[in-house]
Protein backbone atom coordinates (compact mmCIF):
# COMPACT_ATOMS: atom_id res chain seq x y z
CA UNK A 1 0.00 0.00 0.00
CA UNK A 2 1.18 3.53 -0.82
CA UNK A 3 0.24 6.42 1.44
CA UNK A 4 1.21 10.06 1.08
CA UNK A 5 0.22 12.21 4.06
CA UNK A 6 0.11 16.00 3.69
CA UNK A 7 3.10 16.13 1.36
CA UNK A 8 4.31 19.61 0.44
CA UNK A 9 7.11 20.32 -1.99
CA UNK A 10 7.92 23.68 -3.52
CA UNK A 11 10.69 25.25 -5.52
CA UNK A 12 11.25 28.93 -4.80
CA UNK A 13 7.85 30.60 -4.71
CA UNK A 14 6.13 27.88 -6.78
CA UNK A 15 4.26 25.21 -4.82
CA UNK A 16 4.31 21.96 -6.82
CA UNK A 17 2.79 19.62 -4.23
CA UNK A 18 0.37 21.36 -1.90
CA UNK A 19 -0.56 19.25 1.12
CA UNK A 20 -1.03 16.14 -1.04
CA UNK A 21 -2.70 13.15 0.58
CA UNK A 22 -3.39 9.92 -1.29
CA UNK A 23 -3.75 6.21 -0.63
CA UNK A 24 -3.30 3.39 -3.12
CA UNK A 25 -4.31 0.00 -1.67
CA UNK A 26 -2.11 -3.08 -2.23
CA UNK A 27 -2.39 -4.97 -5.53
CA UNK A 28 -4.12 -1.99 -7.14
CA UNK A 29 -3.41 -0.43 -10.51
CA UNK A 30 -3.83 3.29 -9.81
CA UNK A 31 -3.70 5.87 -12.58
CA UNK A 32 -2.91 9.45 -11.63
CA UNK A 33 -4.06 11.92 -14.27
CA UNK A 34 -2.96 15.49 -14.71
CA UNK A 35 -1.90 17.92 -17.39
CA UNK A 36 1.70 18.15 -18.59
CA UNK A 37 3.93 20.07 -16.17
CA UNK A 38 1.50 19.91 -13.23
CA UNK A 39 3.99 18.07 -10.97
CA UNK A 40 3.17 14.39 -11.52
CA UNK A 41 6.84 13.48 -11.94
CA UNK A 42 7.74 15.40 -8.75
CA UNK A 43 5.16 13.37 -6.87
CA UNK A 44 6.71 10.10 -8.09
CA UNK A 45 10.20 11.37 -7.19
CA UNK A 46 9.05 12.21 -3.65
CA UNK A 47 7.53 8.75 -3.41
CA UNK A 48 10.69 6.94 -4.45
CA UNK A 49 12.96 9.22 -2.38
CA UNK A 50 14.70 11.24 -5.09
CA UNK A 51 13.23 14.43 -3.60
CA UNK A 52 12.76 15.11 0.07
CA UNK A 53 9.36 16.69 0.92
CA UNK A 54 9.41 19.87 2.96
CA UNK A 55 6.40 18.61 4.90
CA UNK A 56 4.45 15.37 5.28
CA UNK A 57 5.13 11.62 5.38
CA UNK A 58 5.55 8.83 2.84
CA UNK A 59 4.37 5.39 4.00
CA UNK A 60 4.88 2.12 2.16
CA UNK A 61 3.04 -0.94 3.47
CA UNK A 62 2.38 1.10 6.63
CA UNK A 63 6.08 1.85 7.23
CA UNK A 64 7.23 5.48 7.35
CA UNK A 65 9.98 5.72 4.70
CA UNK A 66 10.18 9.53 4.52
CA UNK A 67 13.73 9.63 5.87
CA UNK A 68 14.95 6.57 3.97
CA UNK A 69 17.20 6.72 0.91
CA UNK A 70 15.73 5.58 -2.46
CA UNK A 71 17.67 2.30 -2.28
CA UNK A 72 16.00 1.38 1.03
CA UNK A 73 12.42 1.83 -0.19
CA UNK A 74 12.04 -1.24 -2.42
CA UNK A 75 10.30 0.63 -5.23
CA UNK A 76 10.61 -0.09 -8.95
CA UNK A 77 10.71 3.17 -10.93
CA UNK A 78 10.37 3.63 -14.68
CA UNK A 79 10.87 7.33 -15.56
CA UNK A 80 9.36 8.94 -18.63
CA UNK A 81 12.69 9.07 -20.48
CA UNK A 82 13.33 5.44 -19.36
CA UNK A 83 16.92 6.39 -18.45
CA UNK A 84 18.57 3.16 -19.57
CA UNK A 85 22.22 2.97 -18.52
CA UNK A 86 24.16 4.22 -21.57
CA UNK A 87 27.14 1.86 -21.33
CA UNK A 88 25.44 -1.43 -20.39
CA UNK A 89 23.98 -4.09 -22.65
CA UNK A 90 20.40 -5.21 -22.02
CA UNK A 91 21.39 -8.27 -19.95
CA UNK A 92 23.44 -6.09 -17.58
CA UNK A 93 20.68 -3.50 -17.33
CA UNK A 94 18.23 -6.13 -16.08
CA UNK A 95 20.84 -7.83 -13.88
CA UNK A 96 21.89 -4.50 -12.32
CA UNK A 97 19.82 -4.65 -9.12
CA UNK A 98 20.62 -8.36 -8.63
CA UNK A 99 24.37 -7.83 -9.10
CA UNK A 100 24.29 -5.05 -6.51
CA UNK A 101 22.74 -7.47 -4.03
CA UNK A 102 25.16 -10.24 -5.08
CA UNK A 103 22.22 -12.44 -6.08
CA UNK A 104 22.36 -14.97 -8.94
CA UNK A 105 21.20 -13.05 -11.99
CA UNK A 106 21.21 -15.33 -15.01
CA UNK A 107 17.96 -17.29 -14.46
CA UNK A 108 16.01 -14.25 -13.23
CA UNK A 109 17.14 -12.07 -16.16
CA UNK A 110 16.13 -14.76 -18.67
CA UNK A 111 12.78 -15.29 -16.94
CA UNK A 112 11.96 -11.56 -17.12
CA UNK A 113 13.30 -11.31 -20.68
CA UNK A 114 10.99 -14.17 -21.75
CA UNK A 115 8.05 -12.59 -19.96
CA UNK A 116 8.59 -9.24 -21.66
CA UNK A 117 9.54 -10.74 -25.04
CA UNK A 118 13.04 -9.24 -25.06
CA UNK A 119 15.08 -12.47 -24.83
CA UNK A 120 16.52 -11.81 -28.31
CA UNK A 121 17.78 -8.37 -27.22
CA UNK A 122 19.93 -9.35 -24.22
CA UNK A 123 23.27 -8.73 -25.96
CA UNK A 124 22.28 -5.36 -27.47
CA UNK A 125 23.34 -1.91 -26.34
CA UNK A 126 20.50 0.54 -25.51
CA UNK A 127 21.13 2.74 -28.56
CA UNK A 128 20.29 -0.25 -30.78
CA UNK A 129 16.75 -0.61 -29.36
CA UNK A 130 13.44 0.82 -30.59
CA UNK A 131 11.22 2.91 -28.29
CA UNK A 132 9.00 -0.05 -27.41
CA UNK A 133 11.99 -2.32 -26.75
CA UNK A 134 13.59 0.28 -24.49
CA UNK A 135 10.39 0.57 -22.53
CA UNK A 136 10.22 -3.21 -21.93
CA UNK A 137 13.89 -3.28 -20.88
CA UNK A 138 13.26 -0.44 -18.40
CA UNK A 139 10.30 -2.35 -16.93
CA UNK A 140 12.32 -5.59 -16.68
CA UNK A 141 15.14 -3.67 -14.98
CA UNK A 142 12.68 -2.22 -12.44
CA UNK A 143 11.14 -5.66 -11.74
CA UNK A 144 14.40 -7.60 -11.34
CA UNK A 145 14.70 -7.10 -7.59
CA UNK A 146 11.01 -8.07 -7.10
CA UNK A 147 9.64 -4.77 -5.75
CA UNK A 148 6.08 -4.68 -4.41
CA UNK A 149 5.52 -1.18 -5.82
CA UNK A 150 6.02 -0.02 -9.38
CA UNK A 151 5.96 3.65 -10.39
CA UNK A 152 5.42 4.37 -14.08
CA UNK A 153 5.88 7.90 -15.41
CA UNK A 154 4.00 8.34 -18.71
CA UNK A 155 5.12 4.85 -19.79
CA UNK A 156 3.19 4.82 -23.08
CA UNK A 157 3.88 8.37 -24.24
CA UNK A 158 6.82 7.45 -26.48
CA UNK A 159 4.90 4.69 -28.31
CA UNK A 160 2.87 5.07 -31.48
CA UNK A 161 -0.89 4.53 -31.45
CA UNK A 162 -0.68 0.95 -32.75
CA UNK A 163 1.67 -0.17 -29.96
CA UNK A 164 -0.08 1.59 -27.07
CA UNK A 165 -2.96 -0.88 -26.71
CA UNK A 166 -0.58 -3.85 -26.72
CA UNK A 167 1.77 -2.17 -24.21
CA UNK A 168 -1.15 -1.29 -21.90
CA UNK A 169 -2.29 -4.94 -21.93
CA UNK A 170 1.27 -5.98 -21.06
CA UNK A 171 1.41 -3.53 -18.12
CA UNK A 172 -1.87 -4.85 -16.71
CA UNK A 173 -0.68 -8.45 -17.10
CA UNK A 174 2.60 -7.67 -15.33
CA UNK A 175 0.76 -5.98 -12.44
CA UNK A 176 -1.48 -9.01 -11.95
CA UNK A 177 1.21 -11.68 -12.35
CA UNK A 178 3.64 -9.98 -9.97
CA UNK A 179 0.93 -8.82 -7.51
CA UNK A 180 2.19 -5.27 -7.77
CA UNK A 181 0.83 -2.01 -6.48
CA UNK A 182 1.23 0.28 -9.47
CA UNK A 183 1.05 4.07 -9.64
CA UNK A 184 0.93 5.08 -13.30
CA UNK A 185 0.91 8.78 -14.16
CA UNK A 186 -0.43 10.01 -17.47
CA UNK A 187 -2.45 12.75 -19.11
CA UNK A 188 -4.36 10.21 -21.26
CA UNK A 189 -7.99 9.37 -20.41
CA UNK A 190 -7.80 6.33 -22.70
CA UNK A 191 -4.97 4.80 -20.64
CA UNK A 192 -6.86 5.44 -17.42
CA UNK A 193 -10.00 3.81 -18.81
CA UNK A 194 -8.09 0.75 -20.02
CA UNK A 195 -5.88 0.18 -16.96
CA UNK A 196 -7.14 1.80 -13.78
CA UNK A 197 -8.58 0.04 -10.76
CA UNK A 198 -8.32 3.44 -9.07
CA UNK A 199 -8.37 6.79 -10.88
CA UNK A 200 -6.90 9.91 -9.32
CA UNK A 201 -6.77 13.46 -10.59
CA UNK A 202 -3.87 15.82 -9.96
CA UNK A 203 -4.38 19.55 -10.44
CA UNK A 204 -3.15 22.73 -8.75
CA UNK A 205 -0.82 20.74 -6.51
CA UNK A 206 -3.60 18.54 -5.08
CA UNK A 207 -4.76 14.96 -5.68
CA UNK A 208 -8.45 14.03 -5.71
CA UNK A 209 -10.15 10.69 -6.51
CA UNK A 210 -12.19 10.55 -9.75
CA UNK B 1 25.70 31.66 -55.71
CA UNK B 2 22.95 32.44 -53.18
CA UNK B 3 23.41 34.17 -49.82
CA UNK B 4 23.51 30.92 -47.88
CA UNK B 5 26.26 29.50 -50.10
CA UNK B 6 28.23 32.75 -49.79
CA UNK B 7 27.99 32.51 -46.01
CA UNK B 8 29.26 28.89 -45.99
CA UNK B 9 32.04 29.80 -48.40
CA UNK B 10 33.17 32.70 -46.18
CA UNK B 11 33.21 30.42 -43.11
CA UNK B 12 35.14 27.76 -45.03
CA UNK B 13 37.72 30.33 -46.14
CA UNK B 14 38.22 31.55 -42.56
CA UNK B 15 38.65 27.96 -41.30
CA UNK B 16 41.02 27.02 -44.12
CA UNK B 17 43.08 30.20 -43.61
CA UNK B 18 43.60 29.36 -39.95
CA UNK B 19 44.65 25.77 -40.69
CA UNK B 20 46.97 26.89 -43.53
CA UNK B 21 48.53 29.50 -41.21
CA UNK B 22 49.41 26.75 -38.72
CA UNK B 23 50.69 24.41 -41.43
CA UNK B 24 52.92 27.23 -42.72
CA UNK B 25 54.31 27.81 -39.22
CA UNK B 26 55.11 24.12 -38.76
CA UNK B 27 56.37 23.79 -42.32
CA UNK B 28 58.76 26.72 -41.89
CA UNK B 29 60.15 25.18 -38.69
CA UNK B 30 60.48 21.77 -40.35
CA UNK B 31 62.36 23.34 -43.28
CA UNK B 32 64.66 25.21 -40.91
CA UNK B 33 65.81 22.05 -39.11
CA UNK B 34 68.53 20.26 -41.10
CA UNK B 35 69.04 16.47 -41.03
CA UNK B 36 72.30 17.14 -39.15
CA UNK B 37 70.53 19.01 -36.38
CA UNK B 38 67.96 16.20 -36.13
CA UNK B 39 70.74 13.61 -35.77
CA UNK B 40 72.51 15.70 -33.16
CA UNK B 41 69.28 16.05 -31.18
CA UNK B 42 68.54 12.33 -31.31
CA UNK B 43 72.12 11.44 -30.35
CA UNK B 44 72.34 13.84 -27.42
CA UNK B 45 72.06 11.98 -24.07
CA UNK B 46 70.73 15.16 -22.39
CA UNK B 47 67.92 15.50 -24.93
CA UNK B 48 67.13 11.77 -24.80
CA UNK B 49 66.87 12.11 -21.01
CA UNK B 50 64.63 15.16 -21.37
CA UNK B 51 62.42 13.25 -23.83
CA UNK B 52 61.96 10.31 -21.48
CA UNK B 53 61.35 12.59 -18.51
CA UNK B 54 58.75 14.52 -20.52
CA UNK B 55 56.94 11.32 -21.52
CA UNK B 56 56.94 9.90 -18.00
CA UNK B 57 56.15 13.11 -16.12
CA UNK B 58 53.34 14.10 -18.53
CA UNK B 59 51.74 10.67 -18.20
CA UNK B 60 51.99 10.78 -14.40
CA UNK B 61 50.67 14.36 -14.21
CA UNK B 62 47.78 13.57 -16.58
CA UNK B 63 46.95 10.41 -14.60
CA UNK B 64 46.87 12.32 -11.30
CA UNK B 65 44.90 15.14 -12.92
CA UNK B 66 42.27 12.66 -14.13
CA UNK B 67 42.03 11.04 -10.69
CA UNK B 68 41.28 14.46 -9.22
CA UNK B 69 39.08 15.65 -12.10
CA UNK B 70 36.58 12.77 -11.90
CA UNK B 71 35.31 13.40 -8.35
CA UNK B 72 35.59 17.20 -8.59
CA UNK B 73 33.90 17.32 -12.02
CA UNK B 74 31.09 15.02 -10.82
CA UNK B 75 30.55 17.05 -7.66
CA UNK B 76 30.43 20.36 -9.54
CA UNK B 77 28.10 18.94 -12.17
CA UNK B 78 25.59 17.18 -9.95
CA UNK B 79 25.44 19.10 -6.68
CA UNK B 80 23.90 22.53 -6.09
CA UNK B 81 25.07 24.48 -3.06
CA UNK B 82 25.52 28.09 -1.93
CA UNK B 83 28.71 29.66 -3.28
CA UNK B 84 29.00 27.20 -6.16
CA UNK B 85 29.74 30.01 -8.64
CA UNK B 86 32.67 31.16 -6.47
CA UNK B 87 34.08 27.65 -6.17
CA UNK B 88 33.67 27.21 -9.93
CA UNK B 89 35.70 30.39 -10.51
CA UNK B 90 38.32 29.30 -7.96
CA UNK B 91 38.87 26.02 -9.83
CA UNK B 92 39.95 28.06 -12.86
CA UNK B 93 42.62 30.00 -10.97
CA UNK B 94 45.54 27.91 -12.32
CA UNK B 95 44.27 28.56 -15.87
CA UNK B 96 44.20 32.34 -15.52
CA UNK B 97 47.34 32.77 -13.41
CA UNK B 98 50.52 33.60 -15.34
CA UNK B 99 52.58 30.34 -15.50
CA UNK B 100 55.59 31.89 -13.73
CA UNK B 101 53.32 32.92 -10.85
CA UNK B 102 52.12 29.31 -10.49
CA UNK B 103 55.76 28.22 -10.17
CA UNK B 104 56.48 30.99 -7.70
CA UNK B 105 53.44 30.02 -5.58
CA UNK B 106 54.68 26.41 -5.48
CA UNK B 107 58.20 27.51 -4.56
CA UNK B 108 56.98 29.75 -1.74
CA UNK B 109 54.48 27.18 -0.40
CA UNK B 110 57.27 24.62 0.05
CA UNK B 111 59.20 27.18 2.12
CA UNK B 112 56.35 27.32 4.64
CA UNK B 113 56.07 25.02 7.68
CA UNK B 114 53.43 22.82 6.00
CA UNK B 115 55.48 22.66 2.81
CA UNK B 116 58.65 21.67 4.65
CA UNK B 117 56.75 18.91 6.45
CA UNK B 118 55.58 17.52 3.09
CA UNK B 119 59.11 17.73 1.70
CA UNK B 120 60.37 15.54 4.54
CA UNK B 121 58.24 12.74 3.04
CA UNK B 122 58.53 13.60 -0.67
CA UNK B 123 61.05 16.27 -1.74
CA UNK B 124 59.44 18.37 -4.49
CA UNK B 125 61.57 21.49 -4.91
CA UNK B 126 64.11 21.05 -7.75
CA UNK B 127 63.25 17.34 -8.15
CA UNK B 128 61.48 15.16 -10.71
CA UNK B 129 58.49 14.99 -8.33
CA UNK B 130 58.44 18.79 -8.55
CA UNK B 131 58.27 18.58 -12.37
CA UNK B 132 55.20 16.33 -12.11
CA UNK B 133 53.59 18.58 -9.47
CA UNK B 134 54.18 21.74 -11.57
CA UNK B 135 52.61 20.02 -14.59
CA UNK B 136 49.77 18.61 -12.47
CA UNK B 137 48.58 21.89 -10.88
CA UNK B 138 47.80 23.46 -14.25
CA UNK B 139 46.75 20.29 -16.12
CA UNK B 140 44.26 19.41 -13.36
CA UNK B 141 42.21 22.56 -14.01
CA UNK B 142 41.82 21.64 -17.67
CA UNK B 143 40.95 18.04 -16.79
CA UNK B 144 38.36 19.20 -14.22
CA UNK B 145 36.73 21.48 -16.78
CA UNK B 146 36.59 18.64 -19.31
CA UNK B 147 35.13 16.14 -16.81
CA UNK B 148 32.57 18.63 -15.58
CA UNK B 149 31.47 19.27 -19.16
CA UNK B 150 31.24 15.51 -19.71
CA UNK B 151 29.02 14.96 -16.66
CA UNK B 152 26.93 18.05 -17.56
CA UNK B 153 26.16 16.44 -20.91
CA UNK B 154 25.21 13.11 -19.33
CA UNK B 155 21.68 12.96 -17.95
CA UNK B 156 21.49 12.41 -14.19
CA UNK B 157 18.34 10.29 -14.64
CA UNK B 158 20.11 6.92 -15.08
CA UNK B 159 21.99 7.56 -11.83
CA UNK B 160 18.70 8.39 -10.08
CA UNK B 161 17.17 5.16 -11.36
CA UNK B 162 20.27 3.34 -10.10
CA UNK B 163 19.61 4.82 -6.64
CA UNK B 164 16.10 3.32 -6.66
CA UNK B 165 17.56 -0.04 -7.76
CA UNK B 166 19.74 -0.23 -4.66
CA UNK B 167 22.83 1.91 -5.34
CA UNK B 168 24.47 4.31 -2.94
CA UNK B 169 25.47 7.60 -4.55
CA UNK B 170 29.05 6.35 -4.85
CA UNK B 171 27.89 3.12 -6.52
CA UNK B 172 25.76 5.14 -8.96
CA UNK B 173 28.88 7.14 -9.88
CA UNK B 174 31.01 4.01 -10.20
CA UNK B 175 28.57 1.68 -12.01
CA UNK B 176 26.56 4.15 -14.12
CA UNK B 177 28.17 7.59 -14.54
CA UNK B 178 31.80 6.51 -15.01
CA UNK B 179 31.18 3.87 -17.71
CA UNK B 180 29.08 6.44 -19.58
CA UNK B 181 31.85 9.05 -19.19
CA UNK B 182 34.67 6.90 -20.66
CA UNK B 183 35.18 9.08 -23.72
CA UNK B 184 35.21 12.21 -21.58
CA UNK B 185 37.86 10.60 -19.39
CA UNK B 186 40.02 9.88 -22.43
CA UNK B 187 39.55 13.47 -23.60
CA UNK B 188 40.42 14.85 -20.14
CA UNK B 189 43.57 12.69 -20.04
CA UNK B 190 44.59 13.88 -23.54
CA UNK B 191 44.08 17.54 -22.69
CA UNK B 192 45.98 17.19 -19.39
CA UNK B 193 48.80 15.30 -21.13
CA UNK B 194 49.14 17.83 -23.96
CA UNK B 195 49.01 20.72 -21.51
CA UNK B 196 51.70 19.09 -19.35
CA UNK B 197 53.98 18.54 -22.36
CA UNK B 198 53.99 22.26 -23.10
CA UNK B 199 54.39 23.36 -19.47
CA UNK B 200 57.48 25.46 -18.97
CA UNK B 201 57.21 28.44 -16.59
CA UNK B 202 56.18 26.64 -13.37
CA UNK B 203 58.75 23.87 -14.02
CA UNK B 204 61.55 26.36 -14.59
CA UNK B 205 60.79 28.27 -11.38
CA UNK B 206 59.88 25.34 -9.12
CA UNK B 207 61.88 22.37 -10.43
CA UNK B 208 64.76 24.18 -12.11
CA UNK B 209 66.49 23.42 -15.41
CA UNK B 210 69.20 21.00 -14.36
CA UNK B 211 70.46 18.88 -17.27
CA UNK B 212 70.04 15.11 -16.82
CA UNK B 213 67.87 15.79 -13.77
CA UNK B 214 64.80 18.05 -14.11
CA UNK B 215 65.16 19.03 -17.76
CA UNK B 216 62.03 18.41 -19.84
CA UNK B 217 61.67 19.21 -23.54
CA UNK B 218 60.36 22.80 -23.18
CA UNK B 219 63.34 23.44 -20.88
CA UNK B 220 65.63 22.02 -23.57
CA UNK B 221 64.20 24.47 -26.14
CA UNK B 222 64.85 27.34 -23.73
CA UNK B 223 68.37 26.13 -22.85
CA UNK B 224 69.30 25.71 -26.53
CA UNK B 225 67.84 29.13 -27.40
CA UNK B 226 69.73 30.77 -24.52
CA UNK B 227 73.05 29.63 -26.00
CA UNK B 228 72.01 30.67 -29.53
CA UNK B 229 71.57 27.15 -30.87
CA UNK B 230 68.41 27.88 -32.86
CA UNK B 231 68.63 24.73 -35.04
CA UNK B 232 68.64 22.42 -32.03
CA UNK B 233 65.81 24.39 -30.42
CA UNK B 234 63.72 24.01 -33.58
CA UNK B 235 64.52 20.29 -33.84
CA UNK B 236 63.43 19.71 -30.23
CA UNK B 237 60.27 21.74 -30.84
CA UNK B 238 59.43 19.55 -33.81
CA UNK B 239 60.15 16.47 -31.73
CA UNK B 240 57.58 17.73 -29.20
CA UNK B 241 55.04 18.32 -31.98
CA UNK B 242 55.56 14.76 -33.27
CA UNK B 243 55.31 13.27 -29.78
CA UNK B 244 52.13 15.21 -29.03
CA UNK B 245 50.52 14.16 -32.32
CA UNK B 246 51.58 10.52 -31.86
CA UNK B 247 50.33 10.22 -28.29
CA UNK B 248 47.08 12.05 -29.00
CA UNK B 249 46.35 9.85 -32.04
CA UNK B 250 47.04 6.70 -29.97
CA UNK B 251 44.86 7.84 -27.07
CA UNK B 252 42.08 9.06 -29.40
CA UNK B 253 42.07 5.71 -31.24
CA UNK B 254 41.86 3.96 -27.88
CA UNK B 255 39.12 6.36 -26.83
CA UNK B 256 37.04 5.54 -29.88
CA UNK B 257 37.17 1.86 -29.03
CA UNK B 258 36.03 2.22 -25.40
Amino acid sequence: MIQLENITWSTGARVILDDVTLTVPSDTYAVLMGSTGCGKTTLLEVLCGLRQPQKGRVLIEGRDVTALEPRERGIGYVPQDLALFPALKVFDQIAFALNLRRLPADARVRELADELAIAHLLERQPEALSGGEKQRVAIARALAASPKLLLLDEPLSALDEAMRGEAATMLKRIQQQHHLTVLHVTHSHAEATQLADLRLSFANGRVTPL
Amino acid sequence: MNRSQQCWLALAVITASYVIFWLLLLGASAAYATPDSWLRVLASPEIRHATWLSLISCTAAAGFALLLAIPVGYFMSRKSFPGKAWLDAALDIPIILPPLVVGLCLLIFFQTFAGKLIEKVIPFTYTVAGVVLAQFVVAASFAIRTMRGTFDHLSARPEEVALTLGCTRFQALWHVALPAARRGMVAAFCIAWARSLGEFGPILVFAGATRMKTEVLPTTVWLELSVGNLEAAVSVSLLMVLMAILVLVIVRRTGEKV
